[in-house]
């Protein structure tokens, strides 16, 4: 016990420690210094949840306690972690892959000066701090301060920048939503604790914590949960943020949208799969909303000509595949394709990086085109990484998709038409991206051609071994009817209530699969075949235009919320503060002043020293008519005392 | 030793008036600031013997002096917060200096009066007491319109307190020996209709002073006319002691009649929330918009306090606390920037980041804990509050958690006008950095994160209060 206390310690401070390292030193520390600190505090945290890992494969889940947050009398509030199954798995990826981006980062970000460099990493730690926060509390209100810190973390990263209106906009525009999101989830806390008195997993997640919820508040608590998941995980109607973040430095997409902020909504569903099994009702809503997100973000995708942009929706609807694998009880389905889409989307978002690097900041793909040549790692690394989200087996992509796709089959076959026309649009707009960025000809200027050149080793390493994760991670989840054990699903045993137990035929399973498998390599090579040669220019179409414009669902949103709140609070400001409430007010005080004039009582402008007078008259008088020797008699004692 | 927390800030009051020198008149203030502060330390981990005195024997008040959690708390708040004003407003350049530092010195001797009166007249007496040398200060030395609105200011608490002085004779008038003690009042013979009025005359001083809505129309005024350092007594202590008044009398004398009222004005507290809130967001002027985001917050405790739930109230008596450093290090940021550019308007600012980004950041620090970020110290309070609205009322609890979504819009706002973007002219045009106010606003940001992370200390202070008013 002792021994995973400082465990655990140690994975949650050393981020932390380079947070204050380099937050408070920015002006002192030389840049290597800092580079070194900040990836070192990390990889540091990655070991010794290695180590954690595996005291939990040997010896079982253990639950560290250090002392109290809140101990009142109804409530109790510890500040105990969690190193289970579930938790352990999220510390690796957290921290492994957090360690590749952080080294990354120190070359990427050479172009700071000291201070911002430091300062970048000093955020850069406070996320993986609040990540692992997150995943390691043993209660929700554990989990709700990582929850809320990686949305400042994100807020802070996003706006890295800050001299641009622009980037500070989406930073504000990423808080604000998951604060939304947030709201949600504070109330299904509050909920928790009203009826159960507790929100330790270890006591709520139970056979008898369940028996004392009626279903309303099962319906009620896991929407509310699922309301926070939509936030942070960027589900539709709260997912505009997301591609807005990647105003950020490109590695704090990559952190984003693969190690950290995206997956704890996943994570939290998967927490509390006891009580989202209970509901129906929540399960369809989220598996709706979840291959809605998967449909919606890939048609834009599909239109869009930035790189980043390309990725980041691809993001959203990926995470949509996940809840979708939720919504039909495939909790380690949805864990397995967190992991594997850390690795891809990682890869692909430094890879992404590499090319802007190269390209001296140009993000348009347009102006891309023949890079394969340029760069050599990049471009192979980056095509491993299409081919894995694509779902071309037997790259990792392929079997964490392939799970949720035979669980959706078999809770509904529509789940799976839809899934399998968001599979073949994934397909389509990843090797669209690849096309236009690495094959053809070049297209940028001839200033940028002649300097083309591949990233230094820091950024080449980590595409170098995401590529071999992304390739082999599927590993860990191949099933059954290919001869494996499904390692994963044996993991999360002890976590998922139900085990998603496979029913289908193994001849449907394999035709399942191949049907899949098919559609993705006809879109894939569609999309080969058509951008080798061309370009997408500006869409023309009614629908092109729809898509490439985001559904206009920003335009939406601010003409139907943001603009009619503003006017709103306007509305409040000017008129019924300063007219209506503050207009009675002084009414009564001119009226009140206007009959006093009127008997002459007040007779100059100075009515304040008047009242004041009268007020100090009243107290006075107080003293001095009661009894005016008690005072000296008083002034007496107090001297004496 | 309670009669200490009120003799060395008169001594010290009266000592200044007769001390011309600027610095000198600064160096005692700090000094008995520092004093106080260390017998608040002091106080705060130990029992403390009542203070009784004889005072108006013929009206039977004494001069009772009490200390439980509740009061405890309020005076470390004010007592933390005065050395803190003086610090980080030291810079500024205030004609008859040794008057000003005479005048706050004054108000803290008031403050500490109403947070330990345990005698109703007495504490009318420093209720009022309190009120004075804040009059004079905004009158004498605070902005272009402060004529009107210090008058306004005035004439509305001054009226709330003539409500509460007929409160507190009527009730006295039911007492068994015509006392003015605590505990006669709260053994008060009194009808129930009786209460009720009773009840009425008391709150309306309380509500006055918070402020809720729709009453407070005086204070954003208010807060922008004055000059700063008034500001952070009257935002960071002051309006603590309608919270404090209703903890203290209300709640003890008249718990049925306190009951029977939760509805409507937990409801009004609610709504002031969401319309402080909606007005904060369209504010281009730096301390009015931290004066509505206050009257946000107080609206909160003091909706809690009305929900009648443990947790709502032990959420507020440690917001109490918290709200007060919070406020205070917003204003202490506010102050330095206006001082230093000579504009609130946020429009014009910009850029704080790199100008001076030791300010920028702890700017941003108080900032989260404004929007009661966990691990910050309002998180916990405010956490709890929430909860106990929950418990009230789920649908109350909801519509007054849409505040923490606008507390981070018009949060962020100010972050982002002051502090992000390119730097503006008068940003560009602030000298070195304020190094004391820095340094006050770096200790303030220790306290916001040490209990927001490790809390307890506060729960343990308050728990005797907690547990007599939860007996109620």
């Amino acid at each position: 016990m002792a021994f995973m206390k400082i465990l655990v310690a140690f994975i949650l401070l050393w981020p932390f420690v380079g947070f204050l390292f380099n937050g408070l030193g920015r002006n002192y520390w030389s840049k290597k210094i800092i580079a070194y600190k900040a990836t070192g505090y990390i990889v540091a945290s990655f070991i010794a949840s290695v180590i954690a890992f595996l005291h939990v494969q040997t010896y079982g889940a253990v639950t560290v306690h250090y002392f109290d947050f809140i101990h009142t009398a109804s409530l109790t509030i510890p500040f105990d972690f969690k190193v289970d199954a579930l938790s352990s798995l999220f510390l690796l990826v957290i921290t492994g892959v957090g360690s590749l981006i952080h080294l990354y980062s120190t070359a990427y970000m050479q172009e700071e000066s000291a201070p911002h460099y430091a300062r970048y990493f000093a955020y850069l730690n406070l996320f993986i701090f609040s990540m692992l926060l997150l995943v390691l509390g043993d209660n929700y209100i554990i989990m709700f301060m990582g929850w809320e810190g990686v949305g400042l973390c994100s807020y802070l990263l996003i706006g890295y920048w800050f001299s641009n209106g622009n980037y500070n906009y989406a930073a504000k525009k990423a808080f604000i939503m998951n604060r939304i999101g947030d709201l949600g989830f504070l109330l299904a806390i509050f909920w928790l604790i009203a009826k159960l008195g507790t929100v330790s997993y270890s006591e709520v997640l139970t056979a008898e914590s369940l028996a004392k919820l009626s279903s309303a508040d099962i319906t009620g608590i896991t929407l509310l949960l699922f309301v926070g998941a939509m936030g942070k995980s960027a589900q539709i109607p709260l997912f505009t943020w997301l591609p807005d973040a990647m105003a950020g430095p490109t590695p704090v997409s990559a952190l984003i949208h693969a190690a950290t902020m995206v997956t704890a909504g996943i994570y939290m569903i998967t927490r509390s799969n006891i009580l989202f099994s209970h509901s129906e009702t929540t399960q369809n809503i989220v598996a709706i909303i979840g291959i809605s997100t998967a449909l919606l973000a890939a048609t834009i995708a599909i239109k869009q000509n930035d790189i980043k942009k390309v990725l980041a929706y691809s993001t959203v609807s990926q995470l949509g595949y996940m809840f979708l694998g939720l919504g039909v009880g495939a909790y380690s389905g949805a864990v397995f394709h967190v992991i594997t889409h850390a690795f891809f989307k990682a890869l692909l978002f430094l890879g992404a990086g590499s090319v802007i690097h190269a390209m001296h900041h140009e993000q348009d793909i347009r102006k891309m085109g023949g890079l394969k040549s340029k760069l050599p790692i990049t471009h192979i690394t980056f095509l491993i990484g299409c081919i894995a989200i694509a779902g071309v087996p037997p790259f990792s992509g392929f079997f964490s998709k392939d799970e949720i796709l035979a669980a959706a089959f078999e809770k509904n076959k529509i789940y799976w038409v839809l899934g399998l026309v968001g599979a073949a649009m994934t397909a389509f707009y990843m090797f669209r991206l690849y096309t236009t960025t690495f094959l053809g000809k070049f297209r940028g200027s001839h200033e940028q051609e002649a300097h083309l050149h591949e990233s230094p080793l820091a950024m080449t390493l980590p595409l170098i071994v995401l590529a071999i994760l992304s390739a082999v991670g599927g590993a860990i989840g191949i099933p059954e009817i290919m001869g494996g054990h499904h390692w994963l699903t044996g993991q999360l045993s002890t976590i998922v209530s139900t085990p998603h137990e496979a029913s289908l035929s193994v001849s449907t399973e394999w035709i399942l699969m191949s049907v899949s498998v098919a559609i993705a390599a006809i879109a894939l090579i569609i999309a080969l075949l058509k951008y080798t040669k061309q370009t997408d220019e500006e869409p023309s179409s009614a629908i092109g235009k729809f898509f490439y414009h985001k559904w206009y669902i920003d335009e939406f949103y601010q003409k139907t919320i943001i603009e009619p709140l503003n006017e709103f609070a306007l509305f409040l400001k000017e008129f019924i503060e300063k007219k209506v409430i503050d207009g009675a007010v002084n009414g009564t005080g001119k009226l009140v002043q206007f009959s006093a004039r009127k008997v002459r009582l007040i007779q100059n402008g100075q009515a304040g020293y008047y009242i004041l007078f009268m007020v100090l008259g009243i107290i006075t008088l107080f003293l001095i008519w009661f009894n005016d020797i008690n005072i000296l008699r008083f002034i007496h004692t107090l001297t004496q005392s | 030793m309670l009669i200490t927390f009120l003799l060395i800030p008169i001594l010290t009051a009266i000592v200044l008036l007769f001390i011309k020198k600027d610095t000198l008149a600064f160096q005692t203030a700090i000094a008995a600031s520092l004093a106080t502060l260390a017998l608040a330390v002091f106080a705060s981990f130990n029992k403390v013997e009542t203070f009784d005195m004889s005072w108006l024997p013929n009206l039977n008040s004494r001069f009772t002096l009490q200390a439980d959690g509740l009061a405890k708390i309020l005076i470390l708040l004010s007592s933390i917060s005065l050395p803190a004003i003086l610090m980080a407003s030291n810079k500024n350049e205030y004609k008859q200096k040794n008057i000003f530092l005479s005048l706050l010195l004054f108000t803290q001797a008031g403050l500490m009066g109403v947070f330990l009166a345990g005698d109703a007249l007495l504490f009318y007496f420093f209720w009022e007491l309190a009120l004075i040398p804040v009059y004079f200060l905004c009158s004498i030395w605070g902005g272009e319109k402060r004529i009107a609105i210090t008058f306004k200011f005035f004439i509305y608490t001054f009226l709330g307190s003539l409500f509460m002085l007929i409160g507190i004779l009527f009730v006295n008038a039911h007492t068994v020996e015509h006392s003015f003690s605590i505990q006669a009042f709260i053994q008060a013979n009194l009808t129930d209709g009786q209460k009720i009025t009773a009840f009425a005359l008391f709150f309306v001083a309380f509500a006055i002073k918070m402020p809720i809505f729709p009453l407070h129309t005086w204070q954003p005024d208010t807060y922008e006319q004055s000059p700063t350092p008034v500001t952070m007594v009257m935002s960071a202590v002051m309006v603590k002691m309608g919270l404090y008044g209703i903890l203290r009398w209300l709640l003890p004398l008249f718990p049925v009649a306190f009951a029977a009222h939760t509805n409507v004005v937990v409801f009004l507290s609610v709504v002031g929330i969401l319309y402080a809130s909606f007005i904060a967001i369209r504010q281009d002027d730096i301390k009015r918009l931290i004066a509505y985001s206050s009257i946000a917050h107080i609206g909160l405790m003091n909706a809690a306090i009305f929900s009648g739930t443990g947790i709502a109230i032990q959420g507020a008596l440690i917001q109490l606390f918290s709200h007060g450093i919070n406020v205070l290090g917003l204003w202490i940021i506010a102050d330095i920037v206006e001082q230093q550019t000579g504009t609130r308007s946020m429009q014009q600012m910009g850029g704080l980041a790199k100008k001076q980004p030791t300010l920028a950041i702890l700017l941003v620090g108080f900032a989260l804990a404004n929007i009661a970020m966990p691990l910050t110290n309002a998180f916990v309070g405010e956490f709890l509050m929430f909860n106990g609205l929950f418990i009230l009322n789920p649908w109350i609890a909801g519509f007054a958690g849409i505040s923490i979504v606008l507390a981070a819009i018009y949060t962020l706002n100010m972050v982002q006008k002051v502090a992000y973007g390119e730097i503006s002219e008068k940003i560009n045009a602030m000298p070195a950095p304020n190094k004391a106010a820095q340094l006050v606003l770096i200790i303030l940001l220790i306290i916001v994160f040490v209990t927001g992370v490790y809390p307890q200390p506060l729960f343990t202070l308050t728990a005797d209060t907690l547990q007599q008013l939860i007996a109620k």
